[in-house]
């Protein structure tokens, strides 16, 4: 076996130094009757060549974004990652290391993680980020038991513009941990009245933006509202490249700001694996989950990174933990870290003023598609369309006409019965073309 | 003796350190400013065009003002993160023994496939139909897992090993649930050895934690979980092998005695290297069983992430998996996404968006087919022979607390063999630094005084073994002989002499911020 150096000569002599002559031996705490007696039923090794076969087979079963007009966004985003990205996140020293517990010999990775913090907080408008969640929806998990720590109150109100799949994770960690959670209904036109529901229970108001619909919010009056009654403004965003262009949560009063930074960096990989971006107002920092990098000095007086406040974590305050996390996503991170470096300020505002370009004009060209409708009044790369009959079965057809058109919502979120919602998507990989094939392939399939 | 250019090459009397560079660099060894002291506003290393003129749609929600962020060009972005990298130890540089960690080889061969367009440019919610070969390759993956663990049904979208964790507990919760036990069954057994993640697992849901004593030979014995056993217990969750390295011999009959208290066994998966293609865990009795691929399967560990912990179900607890899941129906594979869609299966919840760490499931298929059935067992029985060498050629100098069972894929040491030398388990720790090596687990598990936890994985040759053995056992000697400063100063030659964590945690500096201006700065 290729990975595997002992030789069976080396295995002899190995025992023979331990002291016993079959591997067996090292084994005997295990029951003998549930010892297995011959390999499991699965098929034997296989060379790189027949892995690459099988493997490769079951890739070309699937229609990948680049080979085809793609427009499906809903919680990830097809971009453009510069080869750099990935050139660089596979570097031994990143790719097989391991958390930094020992700092001495993991400055790399405390450095970028550093750096990422700075870049969080900075695109969010908040004064600290964490080193990064599992995800967006996993992070909006933590960040409602965050306020609830914080407030000391444990009912949390969601929005109904926040996307299914993360209302979901927020409603089942709720449930399992008995805290209460109210969700206004869906609001594809965003006119829900959040603030009516706040109340003096209230710990926290989760509000996306751009929302799952693509509109844009204002959270100014929400962060007040909130604010006002001693509870927390949440502000979610699944698309980072959106804060290049709108105003940062942070200076629109959010407390805390989660989000999902699959966009920077990161391939669309089926869903995972992405990074959660997490950042939250500089008092609340002892509240907050996941592993934290700070700035410190060796014992030269130089410079160094290590990983800091862990009498939050897991494996030193054990059941009083701020969260169960162990991990976070560094190489993800990193790859978020690198690709916004290459783009700095400028690039980042310009690739979002593209991406805004070209879904106006989706929006202007599909809007032109008789029996057609697009329900947004602002939006960012992303908004929603009515369709005349079932969004289901019209996905389904583009993807027949070989158009990758979008998110039916009620594959989200069933129960609504919003059945004619499309979310669509455009980035800066669509062309002029791209838009022309979905238009086309839309009046044929309406 | 002289080279070609007549020069000596001895260095005679002079020491590096008598010879402090300009740069502070040492050849190789770059020091790298923070990417906010090289980087401009204005300068970026992506080329895009400008959109031509439009009307924004924004609503009037335009962000004003700078954000603040930095770019650099390509090739000086190569260079900054490339200078970083040289700064990292990872398991290409050398024998990395983190116990409880398996940091074993990351085969290129999984990056590549991860890569293929196929699995890495396809989108979560793309029409089923156009997805058809990710789905089968999941439930592929899904049926290696259940065929090496013996159960009948997994959960495969949890994001990490402490989210498969959550996952598995809630599975129980919501089983516990289901029988109208829920207010009564309020507390989760765990024992003392445990991970961390175990303990703030149970209490992030709702669950009270009490500890199980470990027995004098580092187990636990059934008398002592049956002790604690009644009406209010849900579960217990057990590491095996556990956190000392050491298979649980009675796990058979703790397993039985919690089911017939009504409760659950949750089995910590994060030691299952040892065992895999020896032992099925559902032949033990467990419940649920998160599995880490980023150990076992060898996905690679990035600096801390992205991991996947998918966690397999007994038949007690498959009915309340998490959505969503894969149903197959003869060659095609349907994703449910939505409890009106489960039929009969009473999900519990969503533990995250989409399905789970695909790039994860790929690398960790691409990892077993390249091992079959046979390899896989003979890297468990390498990883066990490596751990049991390593002890071995070490438990003559240093103390074992546990001498009474064979190790599994780790051996633990503790630090009575350094008493009276004034040397910490941290300093020898950090001593092995300058040799080269990644240190052990330190301190963990907490159940022995100065724990040193060595997991060499199946990935060493016996050369590299031997090295290692001579390595600690010269420390070990030097440290009974009193060389403390080579210890208690230690480590010389990394880039970074000891750092100051608790500076860190005073006065916590967690972003660059600009310099203050100088006049200020004076005030």
């Amino acid at each position: 076996m290729r990975y595997l150096p002992l030789s069976d000569a080396d295995r002899t002599a190995m025992l023979a130094r331990i002291g016993v002559t079959d591997i067996d031996a090292l084994f005997a705490d295990i029951p003998a009757d549930k010892l297995l007696k011959a390999p499991v039923d699965l098929p034997r090794r296989k060379g790189e060549l027949e892995v690459e076969r099988q493997l490769g087979r079951l890739a070309a079963k699937n229609v990948p974004a680049s080979s085809v007009p793609f427009f499906v966004g809903a919680g990830a985003y097809k971009h453009h990652v510069p080869a750099t990205v990935d050139h660089l996140i596979q570097r031994s020293e990143f790719l097989t290391s391991y958390t930094p517990y020992q700092p001495e010999i993991a400055q790399g990775t405390l450095q970028y993680l550093f750096e990422f913090q700075t870049q969080v907080a900075l695109l969010t408008g908040m004064e600290v980020a964490n080193a990064s969640m599992y995800d967006g929806s996993t992070g909006t998990g933590e960040a409602v038991l965050m306020a609830h720590r914080v407030s000391k109150r444990r009912k949390a109100i969601l929005s109904g513009g926040l996307h299914p799949h993360y209302a979901e994770v927020v409603r089942t960690l709720s449930h399992m941990a008995s805290d209460s959670v109210v969700s206004a209904p869906a609001s594809p036109l965003a006119d829900e009245d959040l603030i009516g529901l706040i109340d003096g229970e209230t710990s926290c108001v989760v509000v996306q933006n751009p929302d799952v619909f693509g509109n844009i919010r204002d959270l100014r009056p929400i962060a007040a509202a909130a604010q006002a009654r001693g509870a927390l403004l949440i502000a979610v965003f699944t698309e980072a490249v959106s804060l290049g262009l709108i105003e940062s949560p942070g200076a629109m009063g959010a407390d805390i700001v989660v989000g999902e930074g699959q966009s920077i960096g990161n391939a669309l990989n089926f869903g995972g694996p992405y990074v959660g971006l997490f950042a939250a107002k500089q008092k609340y920092v002892r509240q907050m989950p996941g592993r934290l990098c700070g700035e410190t000095v060796d014992a030269e007086g130089q410079r160094g990174f290590v990983l800091t406040l862990s009498t939050r974590e897991q494996h030193i305050r054990r059941d009083k933990a701020t969260s169960n996390i162990c991990t976070n996503s560094g190489l993800c991170c990193l790859a978020f870290t690198i690709h916004m470096t290459l783009l700095g300020e400028a690039g980042l505002k310009r690739l979002a003023r593209i991406n805004h370009a070209n879904a106006v004009k989706l929006a202007d060209a599909l809007a032109g598609v008789k029996g057609v409708s697009v329900l947004n009044k602002a939006f960012f790369n992303e908004f929603t369309i009515r369709v005349p009959g079932k969004a289901v079965d019209v996905v389904e057809k583009l993807a027949g006409k070989g158009v990758l058109g979008g998110v039916p919502y009620a594959r989200l979120a069933p129960e609504t019965g919003l059945d004619d919602l499309i979310l669509v998507a455009s980035t800066e990989v669509n062309s002029d073309d791209d838009r022309a094939a979905f238009v086309a392939a839309l009046k044929e399939v309406l | 003796m002289l080279n070609n250019q007549g020069r000596p090459t001895a260095a005679g009397a002079a020491t590096a350190a008598a010879h402090p560079t300009f740069t502070g660099n040492q050849a190789l060894q770059i020091e790298e400013a923070l990417l906010f002291e090289i980087g401009r506003a204005d300068c970026t290393g992506v080329d895009l065009d400008e959109p031509a003129a439009f009307t924004p749609r924004l609503g009037g929600l335009e962000r004003k003002g700078p954000i603040g962020l930095v770019g650099l060009s390509e090739p000086e972005t190569m260079r900054h993160f490339v200078r970083l990298s040289q700064k990292n130890y990872g398991i290409d540089t050398g024998l990395f023994p983190l116990g409880s960690c398996t940091m074993k080889h990351n085969p290129r061969l999984n990056e590549k496939m991860a890569r293929l367009p196929g699995f890495s440019d396809i989108h979560p919610l793309q029409p089923q139909s156009t997805v058809q070969g990710a789905l089968e390759l999941i439930d592929q993956l899904a049926h290696w897992l259940m065929v090496l663990t013996g159960t009948s049904a997994v959960a495969m979208s949890p994001k990490a090993g402490a989210h498969g964790e959550l996952a598995g507990m809630m599975a129980i919760k919501a089983a516990i649930d289901a029988k109208g036990e829920g207010a009564s069954r309020k507390v989760v057994l765990v024992p003392e050895s445990a991970h961390g993640t175990n303990p703030a697992t149970a209490a992030l849901i709702g669950f009270i934690v009490k500890p199980v004593p470990a027995r004098a030979d580092g187990t636990v014995h059934v008398d002592d979980v049956k002790a604690l056993l009644g009406p209010d217990v849900a579960a217990i969750m057990l590491t095996n092998p556990n956190t000392c390295g050491i298979f649980e011999p009675q796990i058979v009959e703790i397993a039985r005695a919690m089911h017939e208290a009504g409760a659950y066994f949750y089995c910590d998966g994060a030691n299952f290297n040892a065992i895999v293609g020896k032992a099925r865990p559902g032949d033990l009795g467990i419940d649920a069983m998160h599995i880490n691929l980023h150990k076992t399967f060898s996905t690679p560990h990035g600096g801390g992430g992205p991991g996947a912990g998918p966690v397999v179900l007994s038949d007690r607890l498959a009915r309340f998996a998490p959505l969503p899941f894969i149903r197959r129906d003869g060659s095609h594979f349907a994703l449910v996404e939505t409890a009106d869609q489960a039929g009969n299966v009473q999900a519990f919840g969503r533990v995250t968006a989409f399905h789970g760490q695909m790039g994860m499931y790929v690398r960790a298929l691409s990892y077993m087919m390249s091992h079959g059935s046979d390899g896989m067992k003979q890297a468990s029985e390498d990883a066990v022979l490596n751990a049991n060498y390593i002890r071995a050629g070490l438990e003559d100098l240093m103390s074992l607390p546990f001498p009474d069972h064979p190790s599994m894929h780790e051996a633990l040491f503790d630090d009575t063999w350094l008493k009276d030398t004034g040397i910490s388990t941290l300093d020898f720790a950090k001593a092995m630094i300058d040799e080269g090596y990644h240190p052990m687990t330190m301190y963990f598990p907490l159940v022995v005084h100065g724990a040193m936890l060595i997991e060499p994985t199946e990935s060493e040759s016996r050369a590299s073994l031997d090295l290692f053995i001579m390595t600690l056992r010269d420390l070990a000697m030097r440290a009974k002989r009193g060389e403390t400063e080579r210890f208690s100063a230690a480590p010389f030659h990394a880039p970074r002499r000891r750092l100051d964590e608790t500076r860190a945690a005073r006065n916590p500096i967690l972003r660059w911020t600009p310099p203050q201006p100088i006049q200020q700065a004076a005030e």
